[in-house]
């Protein structure tokens, strides 16, 4: 459906050379799928993203929709955004504000090349206004609506235009915490209704863990990593991908060799001896930084049977904080603090030793960058 | 988002393939001819317009200050005879001192009027400030040759009401002011642009967090302590930034100096170059070259001005916003304070207005007395309403100015979008050169264009299209400051949103960015209007018989000495544009935008 190819970007700056944005951006967003460009603010996605809808021309690369090529620096194409058909919600919504909400909506339908009937442009409007839950507001000033209102109509405006490709850039990062969680629900259901395929930039983890079927995570301009949510959560193949989602705790260590038995490395770290999982090449003697999520630190007052390969170790406990669902513990091992998000019903109390099970399933080796480097 | 999250939406390309018959089928190549189309035509000849109003009557006005006069006998030669003659003699010494002392005391007194009463204003609890802040306003509609005149008629050592007044009083003939002096110059150039100050300041003050006012108040100081150490330290700034403004202004006036200095003698750089070219016979090289000295002062206290003020603030609106300011209770001494308003609202307003009044109901002018009381008639309204030249005149105006705003406001929507939205390279040397004409001088610019169009012809000269082409010149930077104003709040994704639903360039401007404009438009539009109607020291220079405008109708009644006949024109016509004000803003609050 759409296809990314080597895209590089750059923009002029008033002085000094121009700065590269987007970096060797490839990708491939599949028919119908909800595609995520994560990343922190800088990272290139919005770039990405602008480049995609023909609102900032790359330097170099070429990109596809539909087998339509929209832009390629080699055949010099770049078609430009108001020919491309593509539906756009904007970060600040972009809602004109001198037009009643219809009027909004019904644009991108009166601005094409064959007009449609005036009755025919109303009813499609009513029935995407309707889709967002905005017909009774059709003949409001635009302006007269809330912020999660303004959200949807620049949706139905999007959507109006029944666009062969939906991008969202940012489009909840102005909404308050709990208006934020109701339209992810609804952003979900419509694009699954509708069958949209989605381009969707953001910074926060959450709601990429939440929306996509794919996500591709971006830093300094690169692509670092591609993969459903779960496997960007679950297996992170560096360490900003393993920071930059969720909570982690980072343990460094050096590789002592591989487990035939277990399947697995064994790592010696300030924590002990580990058994981990990867999925990057190792070789023994290598610095790697072994990752593992909070929630997958069982914790237990009584010492657990070792069933199949575990990591067991004990440790005492330094600080807890209580949060409601759930318990933080920093629990000491040695001289390393690891973080664990544990049940309220443990009480454990400070200073008490505790002991520690951490699933080798759950952690992920990572080779140190200038490893990885040597090692590719 | 990012810095460079701007869009090339403006590139050529995409305007090409956005309306090329080949959109939607294969799509085509950059490397294709450009064509024409709506936007390179709309853009391409904006840049030219602009370059040509605004570079090309400077270039002539350089290149005739090295040429000596041009006459049936000799043709002109290159000389710096202009120069060495404006520079050698000990007359241009006392000219400049003269300029920059008139100059000096007329910002210096426009800016403590001007701080003094924003501070009542907008910090205290005076009374009647809605009132006052309508009655600031006014005086910028008058037109300036009329403040000039009714101050003489005030202020004048002969016949003015002032002298009158006090001698009848204390039965002397000793005269108390003397309007044609340096003083009389300041004072009255100073009370015209007093309520610039007042505005300039009202919008520094506005803009300012009282709560930096009231942590100076928790830490114990006084209100005179806080005055002067905070409130004032914080408007520096803008204070300073106002006083070169207003220095330039002063600079720059021609009414006064013409009015009340060349009577006596006292000559500044305007009336030098206005005395040059009607000299006989003129001296346009010399004129020019006086021009040039002129340019290279304004030019020097507008960069000043954008260093101080800092390149950030550059298109700073007079409408603050934001922070809603403490108002300091002022006890007792509020009367006081009020008293200060009326009082100047009386010497700017009430005064000015009155002797006009008074004046135009006489059948020669006198001084107000039971006598003349009796005397009272509408002959100068009747004598005026058959004026030979009054009907053109206004017709010329109205038709000048209506038709100067609408250019200049089109223009400069087009300039500021190309200098704001797009990544063309030039756009920065685009906007110098559409605010350039903020540095001409008045008569300096008519100077210009008039050298411009006699040398390349073309027929402009002495008909109704040089004055327009001076008025659009002249205003263009006005127009600048209001589009740049609201297109820079406009967000871009407004517009970028526009192209992603499919619309062309084309479209997007006209029926998303010119709306929201609006208001800034109409803004703009009535103050282009103002100001071109009072506009007189580039049409001195530029109009011929049946070009007048309203303020040479003026002109001439003082040069015949007609005050009668002057006064009652100047009542109508300030009458025509309170009521054109009020109409203007009434329509613009009808079918300006909505505010959220």
């Amino acid at each position: 459906m759409l296809t990314v190819r080597a895209l590089y970007t750059e923009y002029a700056t008033p002085r000094g050379p121009a700065v590269k944005a987007a970096q060797d951006v490839t990708f491939e967003v599949p028919s119908g799928k909800f595609f995520t460009l994560l990343g922190p603010s800088g990272c290139g996605k919005t770039t990405t993203l602008r480049s995609i809808a023909g609102l900032e021309r790359p330097v170099g690369g070429d990109i596809v929709v539909n087998g339509k090529v929209v832009y390629s620096s080699e055949r010099k194409i770049f078609i430009p955004p108001n020919r491309r058909n593509f539906g756009m919600v904007f970060q600040s919504y972009a809602i004109w504000p001198h037009m009643t909400v219809f009027a909004n909506a019904a644009f991108p339908l009166e601005v094409r090349k064959n007009k449609l009937p005036k009755n025919e442009i109303r009813e499609k409007v009513m029935r995407v206004l309707t889709a967002v839950g905005l017909e009774q507001y059709a003949e409001r000033d635009a302006t007269k609506l809330s912020g999660g209102q303004q959200q949807r109509l620049a949706l139905a405006r999007a959507l109006v235009m029944e666009p062969e490709l939906l991008l969202l850039d940012e489009p909840l990062s102005n909404l308050d915490a709990k208006l934020r969680d109701r339209m992810r629900f609804e952003l979900k259901r419509i694009q699954r209704e509708l069958g949209l395929t989605t381009i969707y930039v953001t910074h926060d983890q959450g709601e990429a863990l939440a929306l996509s079927h794919e996500i591709a995570v971006m830093n300094e301009g690169r692509i670092v990593q591609v993969g459903s949510p779960r496997t960007i959560y679950e297996h992170p193949r560096t360490k900003f991908v393993a920071d930059f989602i969720g909570t982690t705790n980072f343990i460094d260590g050096i590789v002592l060799g591989h487990e035939e038995a277990a399947q697995r490395w064994r790592v010696r770290t300030p924590a002990g001896d580990m058994l981990v999982q990867t999925d990057s090449a190792l070789t023994p003697n290598m610095r790697v930084t072994v990752s593992i999520r909070p929630e997958d630190v069982e914790l237990s007052e009584t010492a657990g049977d070792a069933s199949g390969p575990q990591n067991l170790t004990s440790g005492l406990v330094d600080q807890k904080v209580f949060l409601g669902d759930f318990v933080d513990f920093q629990v000491k091992i040695g001289d390393f603090i690891l973080l664990s998000r544990a049940h309220p019903s443990l009480r454990t109390p400070i200073g008490e030793k505790i002991h520690v099970r951490m699933n080798p399933d759950k952690c992920v080796a990572i080779p140190d960058d200038g490893a990885a480097r040597a090692a590719a | 988002m990012q810095a460079g999250g701007q869009a090339p939406a403006s590139d050529a390309r995409v305007a090409e393939a956005a309306s090329g018959p080949g959109a939607g089928m294969p799509p085509r190549l950059q490397g294709d001819a450009p064509r024409v189309d709506a936007q390179w035509a709309i853009l391409g000849s904006v840049v030219a317009v602009t370059a040509w109003l605004a570079l090309v009557p400077l270039g002539f006005l350089v290149w005739q200050s090295f040429l000596t006069p041009h006459s049936a006998r000799a043709p002109a030669r290159f000389t710096l005879k202009n120069y060495i003659e404006a520079y050698t003699s000990v007359e241009t010494l006392l000219l400049f001192f003269n300029s920059l002392q008139f100059a000096i005391g007329a910002a210096v007194l426009a800016l403590v009027v001007g701080t003094a009463l924003a501070w009542v204003n907008e910090r205290t609890n005076t009374p009647l400030k809605p009132l006052f802040y309508a009655l600031s306003i006014i005086p910028l509609i008058i037109p300036g040759i009329l403040f000039v005149v009714s101050w003489i008629m005030l202020a004048s050592p002969k016949i003015g009401i002032i002298n009158l007044v006090l001698q009848s009083l204390f039965s002397t003939d000793h005269v108390f002011v003397d309007i044609y002096s340096m003083s009389g110059m300041i004072w009255v150039d100073g009370l015209h642009y007093a309520p610039i100050a007042f505005l300039l300041m009202t919008a520094a003050f506005r803009s300012m967090d009282p709560s930096l006012e009231e942590s100076a108040m928790m830490c114990g100081a006084s209100m005179a302590q806080i005055a002067r150490r905070i409130t004032l330290k914080l408007a520096w700034p803008a204070i300073a930034a106002s006083f070169l403004i207003l220095f330039v202004r002063s600079i720059e006036s021609f009414e006064v100096p013409a009015l009340l200095g060349l009577p006596v003698g006292l000559r500044v750089f305007t009336s030098s170059i206005y005395d040059a070219i009607h000299a006989y016979p003129s001296n346009i090289g010399l004129a020019s070259a006086y021009a040039i000295t002129l340019l290279v002062i304004t030019m020097a206290g507008v960069t000043l001005q954008s260093r101080v003020t800092g390149q950030g603030h550059r298109y700073s609106t007079v409408t603050g916003k934001g922070f809603r300011p403490r108002r300091i209770d002022l006890g007792r001494w509020k009367y006081l304070t009020a008293g200060l308003f009326l009082l100047y609202a009386t010497l700017v307003v009430i005064l000015p207005f009155c002797v006009l009044v008074w004046s135009s109901l006489q059948k020669y002018y006198a001084a107000p007395s039971m006598a003349a009381l009796q005397t009272l008639s509408f002959d100068a309204y009747r004598t005026i309403l058959n004026y030979p030249s009054a009907g053109t005149a206004v017709w010329n105006s109205v038709v000048l100015s209506l038709g100067s705003a609408t250019a200049v406001m089109a223009l400069t929507a087009v300039i500021c979008w190309i200098v704001l939205r797009t990544k063309i390279p030039g756009r920065a040397l685009l906007d110098n050169m559409a605010s350039a004409p903020l540095v001409m001088p008045g008569l300096v610019m008519g100077l210009a264009i008039m050298i411009c169009y006699l040398t390349i012809g073309g027929g402009v000269y002495g008909t109704i299209w040089i004055l327009f082409i001076a008025y659009v010149t002249r205003f263009m930077p006005y127009g600048m400051r209001y589009n740049a104003a609201s297109m820079a709040q406009l967000h871009r994704e407004l517009e970028e949103s526009a192209a992603m639903a499919g619309a062309t360039w084309f479209t997007a401007f006209r029926r998303i960015v010119l709306p929201l404009l609006k208001p800034g438009l109409i803004a703009g539009w009535i103050y282009i209007v103002i100001v071109s109607v009072r506009e007189l020291s580039s049409s001195i220079l530029l109009y011929s018989p049946g070009t007048e405008v309203v303020s040479i109708v003026i002109w001439e009644l003082w040069q015949n000495g007609q005050y009668v006949e002057l006064s009652a024109f100047g009542v109508m016509l300030i009458g025509a544009l309170f009521v054109f004000v009020m109409v203007a803003q009434l329509l613009g609050k009808r079918f300006g935008i909505k505010e959220a």
